[in-house]
């Protein structure tokens, strides 16, 4: 019933010339999706510096999947890596917001506007 | 002489769901509150709302009060009246004893210091998003409900 996490990863550089892994994300962030999300975080290469998590194709993120998504910001955060996202949709950006997950992750509304700001 | 006039409100439109016990079904309750609310003629930033409770309710009502026995199903009501949705989310689990403290916000600061679990968002959005949220626990230890409220007007321009 869930509709499987799918993530993609992709190299980018940001506005000030840094490189960026991008994890893409796609179907629904819940429970079940441990390995899409935190899975595919912890492969990134160790010196990695910038991430940025693109949620344009998600449709669905309840508490569960919000919870994977703090445990990335602490992984992070324990690596001295910097964290951003983009495409959420106005109502997800509002309960991302109520959580206080902009205090570990900017959001953005686009991918432009994220890399300009990492 | 006065003439009495008796007025009587409408009967709410009830509209019924069982999803079995198991997670990712909570998106059918979801979408059938959606789908009500829209009929209603609520805005969409508020029908996001309620999808969000919604879900959370049934995650809930599966996982804690069901303990995802397929064997149960989480009954859900929605009822329509003239200027709110009720929805009530039902499992045989015995509920608990008292209210969830008013809008326990979830401290960001203390998760990412793993000083609290990373988890346990649900019943502070369900608060946070709809305008009533009531939880109540049967007498006879095995059935509960949560009952939300989410009223048409909220926030009318």
């Amino acid at each position: 019933m869930q509709n499987e996490t799918k993530t993609r990863v992709e190299q980018l550089t940001s506005a000030a010339g840094h490189p960026v892994a991008v994890l893409r994300f796609e179907g629904d962030i819940a429970s079940t999706s441990k390995d899409a999300v935190l899975g595919t975080y912890q492969a990134l290469p160790k010196e990695t510096k910038l991430v940025l998590l693109d949620f344009t194709k998600v449709d669905y993120i309840n508490s569960s999947g919000i919870a994977l998504v703090i445990q990335l910001l602490i992984e992070a955060s324990n690596c001295g890596q910097k964290v951003c996202a983009f495409g959420l949709s106005a109502h997800f950006t509002k309960v991302f917001t109520m959580v206080g997950i902009p205090k570990y992750a900017g959001l953005f509304s686009t991918q432009a506007e994220a890399l300009a700001g990492m | 002489m006065s003439e009495s006039k008796t007025t009587t409100a409408p009967k709410p439109t009830t509209v019924e769901v069982r999803v079995p016990s198991r997670m990712g079904f909570e998106k059918v309750a979801m979408s059938t509150a959606a789908s009500v609310a829209k009929l209603m003629g609520f805005r969409d930033d508020r029908i996001e709302d309620l999808k969000t409770a919604v879900a959370e309710a049934c995650i809930n009502a599966i996982e804690h009060g069901n303990r995802l026995n397929e064997k149960l199903s989480v009954g859900v009501v929605l009822s329509a009246g003239a200027d709110a949705l009720e929805v009530k989310v039902m499992d045989d689990g015995r509920g608990m004893n008292r209210q969830p403290d008013k809008l326990n916000k979830p401290d960001i600061d203390r998760k990412m210091r793993g000083e609290e679990d990373a988890r346990g968002m649900g019943m502070f959005l369900i608060q946070a998003l709809v305008d009533e949220a009531e939880w109540v626990a049967g007498t006879d230890g095995n059935s509960s409900y949560v009952r939300l409220v989410i009223r048409l007007d909220k926030d009318a321009e």
